[in-house]
């Protein structure tokens, strides 16, 4: 079945079978390794992508589903300053260790600064409920958020 | 692909009247809202389903309406629009408590609450506000229309009223007098969780009498339930703290739960018990 949809801000089109998932989609044919694998059942959050700006699991979508859509993950992001701001700052706070959870936290806490200048750590805690991270503890992701609050 | 899901056909219906033709057609068939239930499942092969009946495209069935008798929520709306909307915070807080603390961000983006419902899991946390609410379900097919009180819609653990060429379309909640309200959910950690148990609880108080009570609870019954035991006991009472200690251990004759991968049978009795004590004392803002 063909799906067209805009990838990182390009058009494009493929053609799968109805069952295949997003995930697989960006990972196999279009090599997108930061939509990382994880536990395939929407519990961890490091396949998240955004769909029209929206943070989603990639492995809860059907591919044909996002026919039309706009999907985004941190390849598309590169030159985008609040992204930039975002990972500057996870680096500067050591909000990384295995860096596995990174691009899922990057893109949920991209989408939060997208809708929220200054959000509360309320509202950064309850954002990032979704992700998971087993090294970090959250303290220093956390941190890296609340600092570029302004 | 590491779990690979089974083949199925396809379709993509663009009008209610289109899936409503296709489900009275097909059989074998499930239909995909969020899919944040449905693809799981079928990974696991809980269902393998011939056919997939998509119905996202159906922009019609997501709304939040208020009119003077009923909130009316269409059965496509996701839960994200759902904790975000105004109406429901306002007037519905019990359902707004609910889904807040639903599942993540990302799948609230997606999961609906039609599928919530639909899916009929004994742990369906919108399923406790909706009951206390005394909700009406309106289903669909080419035939026509009919209501489902939401008190009769769960037949038992993923087992529904609905008929096979049937579509829940619409939840219609009438509007609530001024209340008093109180929702808990328990589960292994704070966000992110499915319930152990959840409880949503819901008072009319005059001259410090309960003229109204309504529980309702999840994950302790094969499907959700109401507390009708302590409910008939304490309406037309006085708000007493002794008659609500007296209360909360009669919901042991509305619940049969069972223990599983998350917690004992017994564990969920007594928290059953403690949580109707805290809600009510929430609820009609005494201090136990």
């Amino acid at each position: 079945m063909k799906v067209r949809f805009i990838l990182n801000n390009r058009e494009v089109e493929v053609d799968v079978d109805p069952r295949e998932i997003l995930l697989d989609t960006l990972r196999y044919r279009f090599g997108l390794k930061s939509v990382k694998r994880g536990c395939e059942r929407g519990e961890c959050g490091t396949c998240t992508v955004l769909i029209n700006d929206k943070p989603v699991y990639s492995c809860m979508v059907l591919t044909v589903q996002v026919e039309g859509q706009r999907i985004t993950t941190v390849e598309g992001l590169v030159n985008d300053d609040l992204f930039k701001k975002i990972i500057v700052s996870f680096a500067e706070k050591g909000a990384i260790q295995c860096g596995f959870c990174t691009p899922g936290f990057i893109l949920t806490a991209y989408a939060l600064y997208r809708i929220k200048d200054k959000p509360s750590i309320e509202d950064i805690l309850k954002a990032l409920e979704g992700n998971l991270c087993r090294c970090t503890g959250y303290k220093k992701i956390v941190d890296a958020l609340t600092s570029i609050r302004s | 692909m590491f779990y690979v899901l089974p083949r199925f056909n396809y379709y993509r219906p663009n009008s209610l009247d289109e899936v409503l033709k296709l489900i009275n057609e097909l059989e074998n068939y499930k239909i995909l809202a969020g899919g944040t239930d449905l693809l799981i499942d079928m990974r696991i092969k809980r269902y393998t389903p011939r056919n997939i009946v998509d119905i996202n495209r159906i922009n019609e069935l997501q709304y939040i309406r208020e009119d003077n008798e009923y909130i009316r929520i269409g059965s496509l709306t996701r839960l994200q629009d759902i904790i975000e909307s105004n109406i429901i915070r306002e007037k519905l807080p019990l359902l707004y408590n609910a889904v807040y603390n639903m599942a993540s961000w990302q799948i609230r983006n997606r999961a609906t609450i039609g599928g919530n419902l639909c899916n009929a899991s004994p742990a369906a946390d919108t399923a406790p506000p909706l009951m206390v609410y005394n909700a009406k379900l309106v289903v669909s097919s080419i035939n026509g229309s009919r209501e489902i009180s939401i008190l009769d819609f769960f037949k038992g653990p993923r087992e529904t009223d609905l008929r096979n060429n049937e579509l829940l379309v619409e939840i219609k909640i009438p509007k609530p007098h001024i209340h008093g309200y109180s929702y808990r959910k328990i589960g292994r950690r704070n966000a992110f969780t499915l319930s152990i148990v959840a409880i949503a609880t819901y008072v009319e108080i005059e001259n410090n009498i309960f003229r109204d009570v309504r529980i309702a609870l999840n994950s302790v019954a094969p499907k959700p339930v109401r507390a009708w035991s302590v409910e008939e006991y304490l309406k037309n009472k006085r708000i007493d703290r002794e008659e609500i200690y007296k209360a909360s251990e009669l919901v042991v004759k509305d619940i049969s739960p069972i223990s599983d991968v998350r917690a004992s049978a017994d564990y969920r009795r007594k928290l059953s018990i403690i949580l109707i004590r805290e809600t009510l004392f929430e609820a009609s803002k005494i201090t136990g």
